[in-house]
């Protein structure tokens, strides 16, 4: 039941994101009679401090949430397996300065550098994505790393050297395949801390900029007005822990299903 | 044990210069001209200039970084550009807001955990093990930037128990340590769940239970004491997300640590404040890393007594 929940959740997100342009939306229309009005049958939602219906304006947040998202993520995914995989089966000093390179990225605490980088590059959703993905392909790179330094000396590995595979054709046939599916996992983990850390940087201003919609920014703006309009808070936050919690659960029984053993215990 | 100790101390000094080199070349990220960016476009050219020389961007490149460190290893942070204070005294006043708020979240964070964590272990596959896994799953996925207002709006707004923002009292203190602690208190007691069925499963335990010993003295006499192990480095590793953690939920606290600080300098444009606060933050992560592994490699007696006769 859950698994389907969380399975639909992404869908319309997804759907949403790609498909809001589409749909008659006036996330930026300002209505000034309507300023922090509550849920009612012409806005589900309700208003917020500038009149604008929070339905609208939830879903141009997914548009942002979705596109950062998929950016960080396909590029730190790409860009970290192939400098952790090279890494790995290069060896020697390159592997050796590869390490240090990770070490040092990874001394600055959670979301700390990708807001000193989106603050210090200026907001605005491109900056966003360079600074989260900064931050973001080093988790893929170590874990490529590892996941090939075990693999490296399979006797496949051998075999293919014997035969006289050059390194590309080995990382890209031989290799990579058997670290996917960890990979994978790591990625749909990875969704769900991208569209947390997008909302916190738009929550602290360094994010997309207004009238631009973003579920973080919403919140900030809807803090002011708690106790008048709760649900200018409550929304956004709905929405943006619906998503991570949708992602969070496809990633565990991704990894429970990629587990061999825990597949066959369950069995 | 001596080189382990060695060892770890050469590799955390290397990441701390790492760290510096990056910190220092953040101000270069600035797009266009950072003496522009900083004092604005109606600056006169005499102010600029004096800027400039003061941080010493006009000098070559590897000359300044060569200039940061020596500041740096002086202990000289530099002057805010905005209030025109050494920024050292300005962190002095920042930190113990920060400290505190990290290890009350700490506290929160291990209260809530070890109990869960334990509990779920020992109950697993029972409703009591997915109460606690759907809490720590509910956990991750609440951000502390709407979990902190949503706090807020209930203890503060409608029950008044506790001060919207600030830092006077314990009172204050209540509700940003509950937000910081939740989402750490999430992670570790998966964390100790996990790791305490691990060793559940080992033979001594099973060598314990054939002995006939309690069900209360195989758990925290035999399992709990191995298992922990692990956690007190998860700890440390956590202690990171804290201070990452708490530069957001200062925000939305108006708590005046080194979060608030940071965003602030990103806002009032004061990047030599900004390089400083990343860079202690940082480093302050990396000395707890640090000192978490050689805690840990003395309580393992594995690595402790490494290269002392194993024959």
């Amino acid at each position: 039941m859950t698994k389907k929940l969380a399975a639909i959740i992404l869908f319309l997100w997804a759907v949403l994101a790609v498909g809001g342009g589409f749909l008659p939306l006036t996330p930026d229309l300002i209505q000034l009679d309507k300023i922090l009005q509550t849920p009612d049958s012409s806005a589900w939602l309700g208003y917020d401090d500038l009149g604008r219906p929070i339905l609208d304006r939830v879903i141009m947040g997914s548009q942002t949430s979705f596109l950062v998202a998929l950016w960080v993520v396909t590029i730190s995914l790409v860009v970290g397996t192939i400098v952790g995989t090279f890494s790995a089966y290069v060896g020697g000093w390159v592997d050796h300065a590869m390490v240090r390179i990770i070490d040092v990225l990874l001394a600055f605490p959670g979301i700390l550098l990708a807001i000193a980088l989106a603050g210090i590059l200026g907001p605005g959703i491109d900056n966003v994505i360079i600074a989260l993905s900064v931050v973001g392909w080093v988790g893929f790179a170590r874990l490529s790393r590892a996941q090939v330094l075990s693999l490296k000396h399979r006797e496949h590995v051998v075999a293919a050297v014997a035969l006289g595979a050059g390194r590309t054709r080995i990382v890209f046939v031989h290799l990579l395949p058997m670290i996917a599916a960890p990979l994978i996992v790591e990625a749909t983990f990875a969704i769900a801390g991208v569209v947390i850390s997008e909302a916190g940087l738009s929550y602290l201003g360094l994010g997309v900029q207004p009238p631009d919609a973003s579920w973080g920014g919403m919140i900030r703006d809807g803090t002011r007005y708690m106790l008048v309009a709760p649900h200018m808070v409550l929304v956004p936050g709905l929405a943006l822990m619906a998503i991570v919690l949708a992602v969070n659960l496809l990633g565990d029984q991704l990894r429970d299903w990629i587990d061999v053993k825990t597949r066959v215990k369950r069995k | 044990m001596i080189k382990y100790i060695i060892m770890r101390l050469l590799s955390a000094l290397f990441v701390v210069v790492g760290v510096i080199c990056l910190v220092f070349f953040l101000i270069h990220l600035v797009p266009g001209d950072p003496i522009e960016v900083m004092l604005g476009e109606s600056a006169q050219p005499a102010d600029r200039e004096a800027l400039r020389q003061s941080l010493g961007l006009d000098q070559p490149l590897l000359q300044q970084l060569g200039s940061f460190f020596y500041h740096l290893l002086q202990f000289d942070f530099g002057q805010s550009l905005y209030s025109k204070q050494p920024i050292i005294d300005i962190l002095a006043e920042r930190i113990p807001a920060t400290v505190e708020l990290a290890l009350s979240g700490l506290v929160v964070a291990i209260a809530i955990a070890l109990p869960l964590g334990i509990m779920s272990a020992l109950n697993r596959g029972k409703p009591w093990d997915k109460v606690a896994m759907s809490f720590s799953l509910l956990g991750v996925s609440i951000p502390n930037f709407w979990m902190g207002p949503i706090l807020i709006l209930i203890f503060s707004l409608w029950l008044g128990w506790f001060p919207v923002s600030g830092r006077e009292g314990i009172d204050s203190l209540v509700l940003p340590a509950l937000t910081l602690g939740t989402a750490m208190a999430a992670i570790l007691s998966r964390m100790i769940r996990a790791t305490l069925l691990e060793v559940l499963g080992e033979d001594y335990i099973r060598t314990a239970r054939a002995k006939g010993l309690t069900e209360p003295v195989v758990i925290l006499k035999h399992a709990l004491r191995n298992a922990l192990l692990p956690v007190i480095t998860l700890i440390g590793l956590q202690l990171g997300t804290l201070l990452g953690g708490a530069v957001i939920t200062e925000m939305v606290f108006s708590w005046p640590g080194l979060g608030q600080l940071t965003i602030e300098s990103i806002h009032r444009r004061d990047y030599p404040v900004l390089q400083m606060c990343v860079l202690v933050i940082s480093v302050t992560y990396v000395v707890v890393n640090t000192l978490t592994d050689m805690v840990y490699g003395w309580l393992d007696p594995r690595i402790r007594l490494k290269g002392h006769g194993n024959d």
